[in-house]
Parts: structure tokens; sequence; C-alpha cells
């Protein structure tokens, strides 16, 4: 396994710290939005037409696959209106605080053992820590519009998220205990050397942690306010949501935050628990194919967020959702004692069996 | 700067929403209006709410945005003409709104339509029962979150849509039923036809089961809520799926004489005695099979013969009064027609329909609920605009 | 399989539940979708499907009862008499009603089919057409030319179902 590289190299080549830094927040600039436009094409256009009987977008390009950029282009081109009464500023900022938060996510997620932003030692922590500030973004949006609605819409929100941020959290310390570290390319590598019971190779933390990988998912779908946890977006029933009074770019901007945090959190998992970028066999010395891994990690790793991102979509699609109520009982109640448990039994079996 | 008239009048009017709403905030409870353009109501029903934090104090239905004059335009409106018309009381079960009125007309002609007239109008009367109560139960899932059972229903209703519009050239309005009989018979292929999309319906009612009724969430969203309990339900006249649902075992098919061809099928009646939302989604499930099963059966043992029986070309209804009462999908339809004897139409018609009777418990069943589950009861209790205003 | 407590078994049927719900939407996923991908691809029409009222000029006697019995009264006819010479010698010339004007309003149209039934000359037909909308409501306004090219897709009336009588006369 290489080490973790020095800051101011990108690939092995060496660079000003300026130009490196620049590189890399531009390279996280344009994957982003991309992997939130692939989603939304592969998932919420054909996969939701297709597990409904029906075809989705066709029109725009082939089999529609120009749709969402399409849809982006509409969204841009719509009159940017400030509700008369909102907070300027604090309206404007919301989305951004929003965004920043995502994508400051992406800066810790390793494609390859040498293509991350930011190789840090607490990656996972500095991860779920700036993730949470999208919360901030929510309640601005909600208080900024002047909308009693908004409002109540948002502190919905902001309750659940907060809620479960904490199954999502716990569920990753089982992960770290397991592999020993808090940084995302050592977390992988701990899975590439994991063995169960003398057998090994797989790369996965998937089986161990099964648990965890079960409360990450549901964290996950409630972080994104999915179904079967979207009151706070259904709120349109009766109220609007925090989102009712942006629309133009500003709208667009939440939008793409929403689907880029799923791609970001799905990174999360499967970099926790799917082993990331890590192919088994890629440990054994390739010799002069090592660059194979820096070509085909990236392709890995997009294959297991395709997969995790397909359940949190397929249970989407699937079922109806909670009530407030019911979704903070299932949170306090349920996950989190589940998640106390996971590093409990964690912790005992790693000390038994020392691995 | 100049200030425009406009400008003035706009800070005014600003200056006095400012101070109703400050009233409003100060005033006890929120008052919120549901409507009459919602997502959640099936249509034009206002509802205005008054809030406690999250608990509902008080509810008042409004009806009445759709509101078409149906029982003065019958009066100047003659038989067929009004055949034509009450197709749109409840649109999505169409041909359930002809019978029961065609029965009065015949029942003041003493006029009685031949078997086989009578085999076929309750078989399209069960496929609109069919039709309509499909989609409900996949638009209950959609009230609660789950997108994709609607598409379903959608989809298996095309089949029986089609199946109708085979036989009477239309979809949504088959205008079939006329005094005596039916107007055409069934074409060549149209029982085939019909086995499939009923066998297609059946599947969906299995998936409804399994995407819906065996899911935990549903289950939470809609045990116990909106629960109305058997005496309440006899004092404000809720009828079918409803009525149905709270414990009462009372089915027009089976308890009213009726010339249609109920009787001569096998099936049962479904009631459950908890009253609440989920209870009213599992009869109207059990209804639509049991529907396929009675659509079955009377193809099976179809007589041959007319599908009209001998009227005179110029309809004359003699003077007299009948009230014909019949289970239509959304509960009890019932129609009074007076006729005065002169030719034309109907000197009066009253109709009775299921969802105005069903709604006025709104009020009562509302009261204490909390506004997630407001969403939910509406849903349960499903009612058609054009069947509450009419 | 042994039977379990009921507790257990309650709590078994919740993921059971989730497990079969998810069951249906991937089973459904993996179905060909039944959109049909209009207007590249076309549905057949059933033939009574009641898609635009046709006229048969020819048969029309200007009598106006489907213009009378129309509940949107969307139907306008003018028409005027005609002294015809007689039909053999030494008769009386016959008054032969001309059509000058028949126009239906398919903006209005309700589709109810009173005005083909009621019809006694069989001159007016249902057919299963249905493209015929315009950008302005004017055009809606079919005149007796065009409510006659209608004619030609008249279908022939279907086969009925076995037991069926066979049907009197040529009205459909």
């Amino acid at each position: 396994m290489s080490l973790p590289v020095a800051a101011h190299t990108i690939l092995g080549i060496r660079g000003a710290y300026w130009n490196t830094a620049l590189l890399k927040a531009v390279a996280v600039l344009l994957v982003a939005p991309t992997g939130a436009l692939l989603i939304v094409y592969l998932f919420m256009f054909k996969m939701m037409a297709h597990m409904q009987s029906r075809l989705g977008p066709m029109e725009v390009g082939p089999h529609g696959t120009l749709q969402a950029i399409a849809e982006a282009v509409k969204w841009l081109q719509k009159e940017d209106v400030f509700p008369e009464r909102a907070d300027r500023f604090v309206f404007a900022m919301a989305p951004v605080v929003v965004l920043v938060s995502t994508f400051l996510v992406y800066v810790v997620i390793p494609a390859s053992p040498r293509e991350v932003a930011a190789n840090l030692d607490t990656g996972i922590l500095f991860a779920l820590a700036v993730s949470s500030v999208s919360v901030i973004g929510v309640l601005m949006a909600g208080w900024a519009s002047a909308n009693k609605y908004s409002l109540i819409g948002a502190l919905r929100a902001a309750g659940q998220l907060i809620a479960y941020e904490l199954p999502l959290v716990l569920a990753v310390v089982g992960v770290v205990m397991q592999a020993g570290s808090l940084s995302l390319n050592r977390i992988v590598a701990a899975q590439a050397h994991f063995k169960l019971f003398g057998f090994g190779g797989l790369g996965l933390f998937a089986i161990p942690q099964v648990v965890g990988l079960f409360l990450f998912l549901v964290a996950a779908q409630a972080e994104l306010t999915q179904t079967p946890f979207d009151m706070p977006v259904a709120e349109s029933e009766l109220v609007a949501g925090f989102m009712t009074e942006y629309t133009g770019f500003r709208f667009l901007l939440f939008f793409i935050g929403e689907f880029a945090t799923a791609f970001a959190l799905a990174g999360l998992g499967a970099t926790l628990f799917l082993g990331g970028w890590y192919f088994p066999g890629w440990g054994l010395p390739f010799g002069h194919l090592a660059w194979t891994r820096e070509v085909l990690g990236p392709l890995v790793l997009l294959a297991k967020i395709l997969g995790l991102l397909f359940v949190i979509f397929w249970v989407r699609f699937s079922f109806p959702r909670f009530r407030e109520d019911q979704l903070q009982a299932f949170a306090w109640k349920f996950l989190i004692p589940l998640s106390l448990t996971n590093i409990l039994v964690t912790g005992i079996l790693k000390v038994a069996f020392h691995a | 700067m100049t200030v425009t008239e406009s400008q003035k009048a706009a800070y005014i009017a600003g200056q006095a929403a400012d101070a109703r709403v400050r009233v409003e905030i100060e005033a006890e409870g929120m008052t919120l209006n549901l409507g009459p353009q919602h997502p959640a109501t099936h249509g034009t029903l206002r509802i205005i709410v008054r809030l406690d934090g999250e608990q509902v104090v008080w509810a008042d239905p409004v009806p009445g945005y759709m509101h078409r004059g149906y029982e003065k335009l019958c009066e100047v409106r003659d038989y067929a003409q009004v055949t034509t018309l009450i197709n749109r009381i409840d649109w999505l079960g169409s041909f359930a709104n002809e019978v029961p009125f065609i029965l009065a007309a015949e029942e003041l002609m003493g006029i009685e339509a031949p078997p086989r007239a009578q085999y076929i109008r309750t078989i399209l009367f069960e496929l609109a029962r069919i039709a309509n109560v499909c989609l409900f139960l996949g638009d209950m899932g959609v009230q609660l979150g789950a997108i994709t059972p609607v598409f379903y229903a959608f989809r298996d209703r095309e089949f029986v849509l089609n199946l109708i519009e085979s036989a009477t050239g239309g979809r949504f309005h088959p205008n079939f039923d006329r005094i005596g009989g039916i107007k055409d018979d069934l074409p060549k292929g149209w029982i085939d036809e019909c086995r499939v999309a009923l066998g297609r319906v059946r599947g969906f009612c299995d998936q409804m089961e399994d995407l819906l009724v065996g899911n935990v969430i549903f289950q939470q969203r809609t045990r116990g809520i909106g629960v109305i309990p058997r005496d309440i339900a006899l004092e404000y006249g809720v009828s079918g799926a409803n009525a149905r649902a709270s414990g009462i075992d009372w089915d027009l098919r089976r308890d009213q004489p009726s010339p249609l061809a109920w009787k001569h099928a096998d099936w049962k009646v479904f009631t459950h005695p908890d009253g609440d939302s989920f209870a009213r989604y599992w009869v109207r499930l059990q209804e639509v099979r049991e529907a396929t099963r009675i659509v079955e059966q009377l193809m099976d043992g179809l007589p041959a013969g007319p599908i009209r029986a001998k009227v005179p070309a110029r309809i004359r209804v003699p003077a007299g009064e009948a009230w014909v009462h019949t289970e239509n999908p959304l509960g009890e339809m019932g129609y009074y027609v007076v006729s005065d004897g002169s030719p034309g139409g109907p000197f009066r018609c009253k109709i009775r329909t299921p969802s105005f009777s069903n709604i006025s418990i709104v009020p009562w069943l509302l009261r204490g609920v909390f506004v997630p589950d407001v969403i939910t009861i509406l849903a349960s209790l499903y009612f058609i605009l054009g069947d509450i205003d009419r | 399989m042994p039977e379990l407590p009921r507790a257990v078994e309650d709590a078994l049927a919740i993921p059971k539940g989730f497990a079969k719900g998810l069951g249906v939407t991937l089973k459904n996923l993996f179905t060909p979708a039944e959109t049909v991908q209009y207007p590249r691809e076309k549905e057949a029409i059933t033939p009574r499907a009641r898609g635009v009222i046709t006229l048969k000029e020819d048969n029309c006697t200007v009598c106006m009862l489907c213009a009378r019995q129309c509940p949107d009264w969307c139907i306008y006819i003018e028409g005027h008499k005609d002294k015809e010479p007689p039909r053999r010698e030494g008769g009386k010339p016959r008054t032969v009603a001309k059509l000058d004007r028949f126009d239906i309003d398919f903006s209005l149209c309700m589709y109810c089919g009173i005005c083909v039934e009621v019809c006694p000359f069989d001159a007016l037909h249902w057919s299963p057409e249905f493209e015929y909308s315009e950008p302005s409501i004017a055009d809606l306004l079919h005149d007796k030319l065009r409510l006659g090219q209608w004619e030609a897709t008249v279908p022939e009336a279907p086969a009925l179902e076995a037991g069926a009588e066979a049907p009197k006369g040529k009205k459909k």
C-alpha cells in the first residue's frame, strides 16, 4: 500500500502549493455537480420511471440523457425572486452554505491511493463534521424566507437532521474501531488486509460491520430527507418546505446540493464499508502496472457508490413516509441504542480476536 | 422622489397585511386554509382548519367550488340528456351513476329490462367500481408518501378503461344505460379481454397488499387514525366502504332488492371492526377483489337474448315518484325522480350522493387530530368533488 | 417450520413486509414499461370509440332532431326547401329539404352520442378518429364538408358476443 502523499504533489508530480490547491479545488468543483447530475439522470429519471412502469425522459438526447442538463438550464433562466421582507444576505447565502458543506466532504474521499484532495489523518471526522454544517444552511433558508410555513418546515428539517446525525456518526465509530484509524485511506487499507476467520482479501467491512452498514444507510436516507424520512420536504402537502421561496439559480443550488450530498454520503459509505477504490487482488505488488490503480480506482469507487445509491433510491421509491414523531422515535429509541450496541459488540469482538 | 398611486396603494395594503398577521399571531390558534387548490384534496374542496400548535381545534369543509347545478339541469333536460350529464357526477366510476336514475325511470314507466341487459349492467357497474377503487388504492399511497403504487394503479386501470371503451365507446363517460336496457351489446372477444383485465387487477391488488398493507410504516400511519365509531357513522350518514370499515354490515347490493344481477353471483361483504384509516383501505382492497369475482361469475352465466325491452321511441314517463338507491363505488347513491307525466325530462330529480354525506363527518373527525394525520384521514375517506358538489 | 412465539413473528413481519415491498418495485424495474410513445407509436383504437361525429349529407333531411336533442346545443343547422319535379309523370312537385349549413362545434360537444342515436335517417355516425386538436378554438367548428370527410373513417360495426341478438336494421 502506498503511503499518503504530501500536500504539494498531485499524483506524484510536485508543484507549488497554490496551483496544486487550485487544481484540486477545480477537480472537486467538477466532480460534485457531475456526480449529482449523473445520479439525477440514472436514479431520479430512469430508475424511478422503470420502477413505475414508465420510460422517463426520452426526448432530450438519446433516451433522455441530456434531460438533467436541460433541467439545469431551465432553472438558470428563471427570474431571481426575493420575497419582499426576506433578509437578502441570509437568503442568498443559505444555499451556498449547504453547497459548501457538501463540497468539503468530497475533499477527503479517496478515489485511489493518491487521488484524494486532502489526505487528512482525521478524514472521516472532518467529513462528518463538515456535512452537519448543512443544517445551518437549512435553518438560514427557513428563517430568511419571511414565511412562517418555511420556518416551520426548516425547524422540522433541522430537528430531523440533527436527530439522525447521531446514528450516522455512531455507525462510523464501529468502522473506525475496526480499522484503528480515522484516515480514509488507512481505513481502505485496513479493509484490504481484513481477514475473517482466516479468509480475507474481499476488502469489505460490510460483513463484520453489517449492522453499521444498515445504520449508515438508514441515517443517510434521513440526512438526505428521502422517503421514508421526507416529512420536511413533503410539508408541501400542508405547508411549504424551507425551499419554497427559492426559485431559479438558488433553487438549482439546493437541488444540486441535495444530490451532491447523496453522492458524497454514498462515497463515504462505499469507502467505509465497501472498500472504496479497492478491488480484491490489488494488494499484490503490481510492479510497473501500479498505475492501473490510479485509473481503475475511481471507476471501482463509482460502481460501489452507484450500488449504495441504488439501495437508497430503491427504498425511497417503495415506502410511504414516517410522521415526524414516529421519525424521531425511530431515531432515538431504535437506531441509537442499536448503534451503541454495535460499538459495544465490535469492541468486545476486536479485543477477543485482536483482529 | 414621487410616489405613484399604485405604490401608495401597495404600501397601505402591506400595512394592512402586517396588521392582519399580527392579529393572527396574537389570536388563539392559526387558521389554515386547505384548498380549494391543494394537492391533497381530490379536487376543489376547501377545508378551513383552525390549529392550536399542531392540533386541529375545529375544521370546516366548504364545498361548492364545483357545483354545476345538476338538480336544476335535470329539470330542463330530458331523460336521455340527463343520462349523459349524470355520468359526470362521480367521474371515476361513471357507469354507476347512470344506473339508479335509469332504474327509477323504468320503475315509473313499469318497464323491466331483459335479463341479459341486467347482467351486462351489473358487469359494467362492477367494472366501474374496480376502476374507481383501484385509483383510491394507489392514491392513498401517494398521500402518505409512497409514490410508486399510484402508477401501478393507473397502469392496471387502463385495461379496465379500455374494456369499458370497447363496449360503450367512452372510457370515462359511457352513456350506455337506456330506459329498458342498454345501448349496444358487447363486441366479440370482450369476455376474453375482460378475463385478462381482471387477472391484471387481481395482480395489482396483490401488489398493493405487498407494497402498502404489509408495510409497517403504512400501518403506523393509518392504524388508529381517524377512527369513526359505528354509531357516529350511522348518525352522519356515512355509507359505502367507510361505513363497512366501522363494522356496519350493510351493502345495498345484498340488502336491497334490485333488478340488477348481483343476486346471481356468489360474493361476500367485507367489514372491519376498527373504523380507522387502515380499515377503510383494507375494506376497499377486498371489495375490488370481490368485484373481480362477481364479474367473472356473471360473465360465466351471461344469458342470451335481447338487450333492450320494447320502449316507445318518444319516451313519456307517467306521473309519479320513484326513489332508487344503489351501492356505488363511493357509497350509497340514490335518485329521487319526480315526474309530472309531461313529455321531456323529469319534473324534479333529487340526487343523493355518497361523498356529500361522507364529508359531513369531517368537522367531527378532525377535532384534536394532529396536522400530518389530516391528510391521511381525508385520503382514507375518499370523496370525489363531482360527487360532493354535483 | 416450528411455531414461533407471537412476539417474534410480529417482529419478523416488519422486515418481511419491507422485503416484499422492495421485491415488488424491483420486479417492476425489470419488467418492460407499458408506455406507448405517442406520437411515434400509436395504440389500436376500438371501433366503437367516440372520436368524432361524421355526417352523411345525402341522408340528412334537415329534420333538426339532432340539433334539438343536443344537450350542449353545439350543432348548427341551416337549410331551405327546394321545389323539385315530381318523381313520375302527373305527380305533384316535391319539396325537398336541402342542407345549407351543418356545423358541429367540437369545443362544446360532450361526445354523448345523443345526436347519432336520435337521427332517424342514419346520417350521423361515430368515428374513432381523435387527432383533430387545433391551436385555435375557432377551428374546432367542423363544417359540413369536413364532417363529410370523416365519413371515410367510420369503421364497420364490430361483431357481437355470443348470445347477442342479431342487430336489427342498420342503426349502430
